[in-house]
């Protein structure tokens, strides 16, 4: 017998699935917040910088074979010195701008980034090909790659909490398409400012909260539906709490 | 100059569709006026740095509130789009007056409005039963597409003089804004919020003012561009693309000026096209590619768009000619 048959099989999976893409979403707000919190940046564009790192996964480990590790911290360099490139040529001219000069300027990055990809990588999926097990427990199928996303994004939040490094790419995550950015894009943004900007342990929450809702509101109707309630959640959220879910109240 | 111009630059727009009559240019003047008109009025309100991105979902509110009522209820376009406003202007208050009262401003307002086209898109994606998804929807055509009673016409002429002077009125609604006590407390109020409020301007009611009135006229466009066009998606009438590409067009044309949505429309527009037609197929993404260079080329260099800076450098050299 299934010790967990007591409860509703599919929203314990919905809910299991929503943990793993809130550390999807965590991982990659965490990056975007790090930029916010130190220099104060609204960088719109900043997921089709994690695209672009998906994309050198793709080309250099399944079309150029190169071993996965090297493929891995070549793309997290190379999305680190593109990172570099953008501050100092978009970002840094605008510092003294107006926020939303600099939020215009990098959505303008955000439609070359993304068009640029659309032109050199075509619009069809492309798939690592890393065939990574779904496992099963207790009668639930649990994805390994978001396993893995979810563990990186745990030691990635406790690295960035220890200043140690920036993490940009989510490795973990098997197939790309240039409209990745498009979709992610705005939600990791509005997670950041959910969980107060610039805070990490809040990012990290609203991270949860907000895969739980697109999981969850998913489960019941449609995935659509599960965004529809994310995004009025986090209108909502504005309205109650300005600051953020973490803030102390002033 | 400002008595003279527009009155000659006006006749000679409606007298040209009886001069010269080739569809396909024609077809893309009604394109780049419908969408003038829809920057016109996105720049009615982003002029005072309420940037919204939520403009794509009023587009989409207008377009498919006008063709669900026609369809479904058989509503007639000229009962169906006044409701497609009112639809817009009732989800514009109701996201921005707490949006006001809660003192929600700069980006914090973007992304709430963000979060709102990101709504409206996902919405009509998921009521797929009723308007057709990701897929498209389209009115039905009622005697062979041209009927003055549901509002469809096969002639181009028509919708170029229907589009001419829906643009037209955006621009004097523009230019009515301009000269209103309006602009000078939403000026007062972009500066310095709580200074203004000290100065006796009602700030909330003042900002609502603004913004209900330009989703109304955003419904409109996208009313027009569902009639004109006899086919909408969700991904080219509403959502967070829909309301970059307005945020963008107008910074490029220039957002303080009355031409300045008109200028980066035409340019944003026949830049598609030219791509379009010069690169095929392969053309898929470079128009936008094209586009984000520019965007952040105008941004770096020229904030104040084209006209802006053209107007500028009038100013500097020294012509007036009025």
């Amino acid at each position: 017998m299934n010790p967990l048959a007591v409860f509703d099989i599919f929203l314990l999976e919905a809910l299991l699935s929503g943990v793993l893409l809130g550390g999807v979403l965590a991982l990659l707000s965490l990056g975007l917040n790090l930029v916010f919190g130190v220099i104060d940046v609204v960088w719109i564009c900043y997921a089709e910088l994690i695209m672009l790192g998906m994309y050198g996964m793709y080309y250099l480990y399944t079309v150029y074979h190169a071993p996965i590790w090297v493929a891995a911290v070549a793309c997290i360099v190379s999305v680190g010195i593109l990172g570099v490139l953008l501050h100092v040529l978009v970002i840094a001219p605008l510092l003294g701008a107006a926020p939303i000069n600099q939020l215009l300027a990098t959505g303008g990055v955000l439609f070359f980034l993304q068009s640029a990809a659309t032109v050199l990588f075509g619009i069809e999926f492309k798939n690592l090909g890393l065939r990574l097990p779904v496992l099963k427990v207790g009668g639930m199928f649990v994805s390994y790659s978001r396993l893995l996303a979810f563990a990186a994004a745990l030691i990635g939040m406790v690295l960035v909490y220890l200043w140690l490094t920036r993490t940009y790419t989510g490795t973990a995550i098997r197939a790309i398409h240039p409209f990745v950015g498009l979709s992610f894009g705005p939600i990791t943004f509005l997670i950041c400012v959910l969980g107060s900007l610039g805070n990490f342990v809040g990012g990290f929450v609203a991270a949860f909260v907000f895969a739980e809702i697109i999981s969850v509101g998913g489960l019941y109707l449609d995935l659509e539906w599960g965004y529809v309630f994310a995004f009025a959640f986090f209108i909502v959220m504005m309205f109650i709490r300005p600051q953020g879910l973490m803030a102390r109240r002033s | 100059m400002r008595r003279a111009h527009p009155w000659i630059g006006g006749a000679a727009l409606v007298a040209l569709p009886f001069v010269y009559r080739s569809p396909y240019p024609l077809h893309i003047l009604v394109i780049i006026l419908i969408w003038s008109f829809a920057y016109t009025s996105w720049s009615v309100m982003g002029r005072f740095g309420l940037v919204s991105l939520g403009h794509g979902g009023f587009m989409g509110i207008g377009a498919y509130v006008t063709a669900l009522a026609w369809n479904y209820g058989h509503v007639s376009p000229w009962l169906g789009v006044p409701l497609a406003l009112v639809a817009g202007m009732v989800l514009a208050a109701v996201v921005a007056y707490p949006c006001f009262r809660f003192r929600i401003t700069g980006h914090y307002f973007a992304l709430v409005t963000l979060a709102l086209s990101g709504i409206v898109l996902q919405v009509i994606t998921a009521t797929r039963d009723y308007t057709g998804g990701s897929l498209g929807y389209t009115p039905e055509r009622y005697h062979g597409g041209s009927s003055l009673w549901a509002l469809q016409f096969s002639e181009k002429t028509t919708w170029y003089l229907i589009a001419l002077a829906v643009w037209a009125g955006g621009l004097y609604v523009w230019y009515r804004v301009d000269r209103s006590m309006l602009r000078y407390a939403l000026e007062a109020i972009s500066e310095d919020e709580d200074a203004a409020a000290a100065t006796g301007i009602h700030v909330t009611a003042e900002k609502l003012k603004i913004t209900v009135l330009s989703a109304g006229m955003t419904a409109l466009a996208g009313a027009l561009y569902c009639q004109y066009q006899m086919f909408i998606s969700p991904d080219t009438v509403s959502g967070i693309s829909v309301s970059l590409q307005m945020v963008f067009a107008v910074v490029v044309g220039g957002i303080y000026v009355s031409l300045g949505p008109t200028i980066g429309a035409v340019i944003t527009i026949l830049l598609a096209e030219v791509l379009r037609i010069s690169f095929g197929t392969r053309a898929v993404g470079w128009d936008n590619l094209v586009y984000g260079v520019l965007l952040v080329l105008f941004i770096v260099f020229l904030p104040k768009g084209i006209v802006g800076s053209l107007l500028d450098l009038r100013r500097r050299v020294g012509w007036s000619s009025s």
